[in-house]
């Protein structure tokens, strides 16, 4: 059974299309990239996993359930969420962002702190140097990877990243992509990706989806999506070729 | 001979300086008691918004004595006394409280708010530990801005017999005598620089860093 599974699902404010009518399913272990230009729905898809919008027709099923049949907290507190900038709370430390998803769901203190120590090892920012530590002091990549920390702190069976790298300068950017990688291999999590650029899609997914004007203009692995014929999927491969 | 006259001056003057605290701690209490749950509350809507901030306003705009003087023949109300200037007071400080509350909630960064959202914090834990944390220094400069107005214009309950250190300026304006107008301006100065200090203090510890 797939983990998530869009059918037919669409979304639309007043009479304007944002999502039309996507059939997607991502297998246990995967990672899926929404590939798109900026207003292709990308991150209107990634949000309607986790009930941060419902669908206007159509569903998407997690876990073999609708998300509107879910109750949302306990949604939400199943998967975590990167997003762009990392949305750390700016008045919480380091440590205290990564805990708060365990704190919510009544861990005792010791397993959290437990449980902070070894998220941060993993992400490579040690909680005896960084643990105290406000988001402002951090630079933008180590926010990201606090980001990272505080989606996985609750162990959650899948992960979304809403252009998590978009903002950072492509040296960074280049070694979360390769941290990602290392992370996906020892943690097997789902994953689903936005993304606008082509060179993250080819190098982080194992089925890429891309979307055009709300539509999935392509769906399949990074080779096929190479030798794919779509006008939009040509569009993506010219700027990989130009590199 | 001076030590009387000073010994008068506190014997009276006391009692006034606890009736004008009084006045101003009851005031502001109202006041944020109404304004920071309303700010709150209509924070996320623009019509909402306007509406009470323009209500606030136009509180705002009508002269302070006229006020106080409007409201003498309201029933249940008004009157002559403490509880009428505590309601004149309480229209004053509305609107600091009110606008910076807004502006405070407002102010919370949207990708702040929807990690929040997306980590399944429900509407009250994002109230309590993330919009109300973060909005709190523009939520407290609107309290000190509110408090310092309030210590002013406090004064001016005396004239419907409010009590408070305005009963010195009046008494003062009446008989010519500046030393009487001191006596209750130079405490009521102080009262607004110390509450100003007090709350700056509070308002810089509950920022970030």
């Amino acid at each position: 059974m797939p983990v998530v599974e869009f059918r037919r699902a669409g979304f639309r404010i007043g009479n304007r299309t944002i999502l039309e009518d996507l059939t997607l399913s991502i297998e246990e272990g995967s990672t899926l990239v929404l590939l798109g230009r900026s207003g292709s729905g990308k991150t209107t898809a990634l949000r309607l996993i986790n009930g941060m919008i419902e669908p206007t027709s159509g569903e998407v099923l997690v876990d073999g359930r609708a998300t509107t049949a879910w109750d949302r907290v306990r949604l939400r507190r199943s998967i975590g969420y990167v997003i762009q900038e990392s949305g750390l709370f700016p008045h919480f430390t380091v440590a205290r962002n990564v805990g708060l998803a365990p704190l919510l769901e009544g861990w005792p203190a010791a397993k959290i702190n437990a449980r902070v120590e070894e998220l941060l090892q993993l992400v490579g920012l040690p909680a005896a140097d960084f643990g105290n530590r406000l988001p402002r002091q951090l630079s933008g990549g180590q926010r990201q990877r606090v980001g990272v920390a505080r989606a996985l702190a609750a162990d959650p069976k899948i992960l979304l990243f809403d252009e998590p790298f978009g903002a950072l300068d492509p040296v960074t950017r280049f070694d979360l992509q390769r941290e990602f990688l290392r992370l996906r291999a020892e943690l097997a999590k789902t994953s689903v990706f936005v993304t606008h650029d082509v060179q993250e899609a080819m190098k982080v997914a194992t089925t890429i989806a891309l979307l055009s004007e709300g539509k999935l203009a392509f769906a399949g692995t990074p080779e096929e999506f190479r030798a794919s014929r779509h006008d939009e999927a040509r569009a993506f491969l010219e700027v990989l070729e130009h590199v | 001979m001076f030590s009387d006259v000073l010994q008068d001056l506190l014997d009276e003057g006391l009692p006034l300086l606890g009736e004008h605290l009084v006045l101003v701690l009851s005031a502001i209490l109202i006041a944020s008691a109404i304004a920071i749950p309303l700010g709150v509350a209509i924070a996320a809507h623009p019509r909402a918004r306007g509406i009470a901030l323009g209500i606030a306003n136009i509180g705002q705009t009508i002269p302070s004595l006229a006020l106080f003087g409007f409201l003498i023949p309201i029933p249940f109300i008004g009157g002559i006394g403490a509880h009428t200037a505590i309601i004149a007071l309480v229209v004053y400080a509305l609107l600091p409280i009110l606008r910076n509350t807004v502006t405070g909630i407002l102010g919370v960064d949207a990708t702040v708010r929807d990690s929040a959202v997306a980590m399944g914090m429900t509407r009250g834990q994002i109230l309590r530990m993330v919009e109300l944390p973060i909005a709190a220094p523009t939520i407290i400069a609107g309290l000190r801005i509110a408090t310092v107005t309030t210590i002013g214009t406090a004064t001016i309950a005396a004239a419907i017999g409010a009590g408070g250190l305005g009963v010195f300026i009046f008494r003062g304006i009446a008989s010519v005598d500046k030393w009487q107008i001191l006596a209750g301006a130079v405490p009521s100065a102080l009262m607004a620089l110390g509450a100003d200090a007090l709350l700056g203090w509070l308002e810089k510890r509950c920022s970030v860093g």
